[in-house]
C-alpha cells in the first residue's frame, strides 16, 4: 500500500507493505500464536537463566515473519525469509551449551542454506527478466513471458517461467521443510517448547506454504512446476508420517507429524488449491501450536522428561493438557467437526478432483496419510495419558496457569475455527485480491452451501472412516494388546530399521555430501591455503629473501683488508670506466 | 739523465707494494699503518715530480702539508693502536673482526 523507491543504476529498488487479504490471515495466525506462546513462556521458562534473551529471540522473530508476510516485493520476502532462519537458528541453539542443539542448529542453518541459495537464484532469475523485483509488476506481466525460454546447455532449454517456479520452490522445500531437505526439523526439537510450536510448527514453516500461495500467480502458468511441487508434497506427507510411527521422543512424534502436514499443504498448493492449503495452513498452526505446548506441559510436569516410554496413565494427573491434547488430537486427525477436518477433507477433496499429472499419485498418498497420521497421533496420546500410571509420577501436578492458559485458548479455534470460516476462505472468494486459483467448482467439484452440508458431504467419502479405524488400530496397539508393536516391529525389521535411520537420509548426507565438501575444503585449506598462500606467497617470500641476505651477509667478512681490497678494486674499476670513457669505448 | 717517467714509476712501485701490504697482510696492525705511510710517500713522489717538471713550486708547499697530515694520522693511529691493545691484548688483524656479517 505504501511505496518508498529510489532509483539504483537503472532499475528500480523499492520497499514497502503489501496487506491484503492473504497478508491479514497470515498475521492472524502469526500474532495470535505468537501472544499464546509469549504468555505460555512466562511459565515454561522463568527458572531458566536465559529468560530475558529468549524473549528478545520471539519477539524478533514475530517481527521477521511479519515483515515476511506484509512484503511486496521479493527482496523483503528474502530479508523476511533469511530474518526467520536466523532467529530459528538462535532458538534451536538456545541452550548452547549443548552439544546436540549446537549440531541441531548448525544442521537447519546449513540446510537452510540450501534451499535459500535455490530461493535467490529464482528472485535473480525473476530481476533479469522484469528488470523489477515488484510482486504487483511481475505478476501482472508473467503471462508475457510464458514463451521465454532459459538455455541450459546447447541440448537443453526449459521455460524460464518453469525455472523461476522451480527455484522459487526450492527455497520453500528448504524452509517447509519438505523431503530431501527436510531433515533439520526432527533436530530442531532440541529448542525449548514454546519456539517448536511457535516457530517449527505454526509459523516459520509454513511460510514455503504461504510464498507458493503468494507466487500463485506464477505458479499457476507453469503446470509442469505444479507436478514437481504435487510429487514433492506428497512424498513428504506419506515418507515422514511412517517416521513418526517410531519414534520415543514426545516432540519428535509431533515434528514428524509438523512435517507431514505441512506436506499436505503443499500438494494443495500443487493441485491448484491454494485456499485450501492456506486453510490447513490455518488450522494447522492451532492445533499444532496446542499440541506442542501441550507437550510442553507434559514436559514440564515430568521435570524435563522426553521419553514417552517413562510416561504413561497421566490422564487423571494432567486432567486439562489431557482434554486439550485429545482436542488437537483429533483435530490433527481430522475428526468430524473439529478445524482440522475442514481442513484436511477440502484439501483432499480439491486432491481427488485434480486432473494434474500424478495427481492420483499424490491421491492415494494423501489417503494413506490419513490413516498414518491417526496412528501415530493417537499412538503418541495413549502412550503418554493412558495405560498404567509409572511410580515416579505418582507426585505428578498440573503445571501454573500461565501455561494452562494458552492451552485453553487454542483449544478453542482447534475446536471451532473450521465451522465460520471454510465457506469464505476456501469456497468463496475471500482471497481473490491475492491469489491467482481456478474457481472453486473446478477445483473441488463441489458445490459449496453451508459446513453443516459440507459436513455431511464428508461423511460419504473415505478420509473419515479411514481416521476412525486409524484410532481404533492404534487403541488396540497401545492400549489392549501390548506386545503386538513389538512383535510388529521384530517381523517386518528390515523396514523397522529403515524407519528407525530415517531412509538413512542423515546416513547419506553425512557419509557423501558433508565428507565430500570436508574432504573438499580441507584439501583447498592444506593445498590452497597453507601451500600456496602461507607456505609460498606470504613465509615463502619472506624466507627467501632471508636466504638471500644471509648469502650476501657472507661478503662482510669483517677483515679490514677484505675492505681494502674491494676499495682498490672499486676504484681500479671506476678509473678504468674513466679512461675508456675519455676514449669513447663505452658509453 | 732521470727523466718524469723514472719518479712517476718509482711511484707506482711504492704505491703498489703500500697496497699489496694491507691487502696480503695476515699479521700485524702496524704493518697496515706503514704500508699506509707507504702511499702517502708515493703520492708525494708524484708531487715532487711533477713540481720539479713543470717548475711549479705549489707541489712541493703541498708535499709539506701532507707530512703534517701524515704525521698526524700517524700519532692519532699509534694512539688508537695502544688502546685497542689495552682492550683486546691483541693487535692481530685475523681477529679484529667485529664488523663481520
Amino acid at each position: 500500500m505504501y511505496t518508498l523507491g529510489y532509483q539504483l543504476v537503472l532499475k528500480t529498488l523499492s520497499i514497502g507493505l503489501l496487506v491484503d487479504n492473504l497478508t491479514v490471515s497470515m498475521m492472524i495466525v502469526v500474532n495470535f500464536v505468537s501472544l499464546m506462546v509469549h504468555i505460555y513462556t512466562i511459565g515454561y521458562m522463568h527458572k531458566d537463566p536465559g529468560y530475558h534473551r529468549f524473549f528478545c529471540y520471539i519477539s524478533l522473530f514475530t517481527f521477521a515473519m511479519l515483515s515476511l508476510v506484509m512484503s511486496n516485493n521479493f527482496l523483503q520476502l528474502f530479508f523476511g525469509w533469511e530474518a526467520v532462519g536466523v532467529m530459528s537458528y538462535l532458538l534451536i541453539g538456545f541452550w548452547y551449551t549443548k552439544e546436540s542443539a549446537i549440531k541441531a542448529n548448525f544442521k537447519a542453518f546449513i540446510i537452510n542454506r540450501i534451499g535459500d541459495m535455490f530461493l535467490i537464484l529464482g528472485i535473480a532469475l525473476l530481476f533479469s527478466i522484469f528488470g523489477t523485483l515488484d510482486y504487483e509488476y511481475i505478476f501482472n506481466n508473467a503471462e508475457s513471458i510464458t514463451s521465454n525460454t532459459v538455455v541450459l546447455s546447447s541440448s537443453f532449454e526449459i521455460s524460464s517461467l518453469t525455472l523461476a517456479c522451480l527455484l522459487l520452490f526450492g527455497g520453500a522445500m528448504g524452509k517447509s521443510a519438505q523431503m530431501p531437505l527436510h531433515v533439520w526439523l526432527p533436530d530442531s526439537m532440541e529448542g525449548p517448547t514454546p519456539i517448536s510450536a511457535l516457530i517449527h510448527a505454526a509459523t516459520m514453516v509454513t511460510a514455503g506454504v504461504f510464498m507458493l500461495a503468494r507466487m500463485s500467480p506464477l505458479f499457476e502458468l507453469s503446470t509442469s512446476a505444479l507436478s514437481f511441487v504435487l510429487i514433492i508434497g506428497s512424498i513428504t506427507a506419506i515418507s515422514t508420517g511412517l517416521l513418526g510411527l517410531v519414534q520415543y521422543d514426545i516432540k519428535r512424534v509431533i515434528a514428524y507429524s509438523t512435517l507431514s502436514q505441512l506436506g499436505y499443504m503443499v500438494v494443495a498448493a500443487g493441485v491448484s488449491a491454494y485456499s485450501a492449503s492456506l486453510f490447513h495452513l490455518m488450522t494447522h498452526a492451532f492445533f499444532k501450536a496446542l499440541l506442542f505446548l501441550a507437550a510442553g506441559s507434559v514436559i514440564v510436569a515430568l521435570h524435563h522428561e522426553q521419553d514417552i516410554r517413562k510416561m504413561g496413565g497421566l490422564r487423571s494427573k494432567l486432567p486439562i493438557t489431557y482434554i486439550t491434547s485429545l482436542i488437537g488430537s483429533l483435530a490433527l486427525i481430522g475428526f468430524p467437526g473439529f478445524s482440522g477436518f475442514f481442513s484436511k477433507d477440502a484439501l483432499i477433496e480439491a486432491v481427488s478432483h485434480s486432473s494434474v499429472y500424478a495427481s492420483d499419485f499424490a491421491y492415494y498418498c494423501v489417503l494413506i496419510g490419513v490413516l498414518i497420521t491417526s496412528l501415530y497421533t493417537f499412538r503418541l496420546f495413549f502412550l503418554v495419558f493412558h495405560g498404567p500410571l509409572k511410580d515416579e509420577n505418582i507426585n505428578v501436578k498440573e503445571p501454573q496457569l500461565s501455561i494452562l492458559i494458552p492451552l485453553i485458548l487454542l483449544a478453542i479455534p482447534s475446536m471451532f475455527i473450521g465451522w465460520p470460516t471454510i465457506g469464505p476462505l476456501v469456497f468463496d472468494d475471500f482471497f481473490a485480491n491475492s491469489i491467482i486459483q481456478p474457481s472453486s467448482n473446478d477445483i473441488f467439484g463441489y458445490q459449496f452451501t453451508d459446513s453443516y452440508h459440507f459436513l455431511t458431504h464428508s461423511l460419504s467419502g473415505p478420509v473419515v472412516y479411514i481416521a476412525i479405524f486409524g484410532i481404533l488400530v492404534s487403541y488396540l496397539l497401545y492400549v489392549i494388546k501390548k506386545d503386538i508393536p513389538e512383535k510388529l516391529s521384530q517381523t517386518f525389521n528390515p523396514f523397522y530399521k529403515v524407519l528407525i535411520n530415517k531412509y538413512y537420509f542423515d546416513h547419506l548426507y553425512e557419509n557423501i555430501f558433508a565428507r565430500l565438501f570436508n574432504n573438499l575444503s580441507n584439501s583447498l585449506w592444506n593445498n590452497g591455503d597453507i601451500k600456496i598462500i602461507d607456505n609460498f606467497i606470504v613465509n615463502g617470500t619472506a624466507h627467501r629473501v632471508g636466504r638471500f641476505s644471509s648469502r650476501v651477509r657472507e661478503l662482510q667478512s669483517g677483515y679490514i683488508y677484505h675492505y681494502a681490497l674491494m676499495m682498490v678494486l672499486g676504484l681500479a674499476l671506476f678509473l678504468a670506466w674513466v679512461v675508456f670513457k675519455s676514449l669513447g669505448l663505452v658509453i | 739523465m732521470l727523466t718524469l717517467q723514472s719518479y712517476l714509476s718509482l711511484a707506482a712501485i711504492i704505491f703498489a707494494i703500500g697496497i699489496i701490504g694491507i691487502v696480503i697482510n695476515r699479521k700485524n696492525i702496524i704493518i697496515v699503518m706503514m704500508c699506509t705511510e707507504l702511499l702517502l710517500i708515493s703520492v708525494n713522489f708524484n708531487f715532487i715530480a711533477f713540481s720539479y717538471f713543470n717548475q711549479d713550486i705549489a707541489g712541493q708547499i703541498f708535499v709539506f702539508f701532507i707530512l703534517t697530515v701524515a704525521a698526524a694520522e700517524a700519532a692519532i693511529g699509534l694512539a688508537i693502536l695502544v688502546a685497542l691493545y689495552r682492550n683486546k691484548k691483541s693487535i692481530d688483524v685475523q681477529e679484529l673482526r667485529t664488523l663481520r656479517n
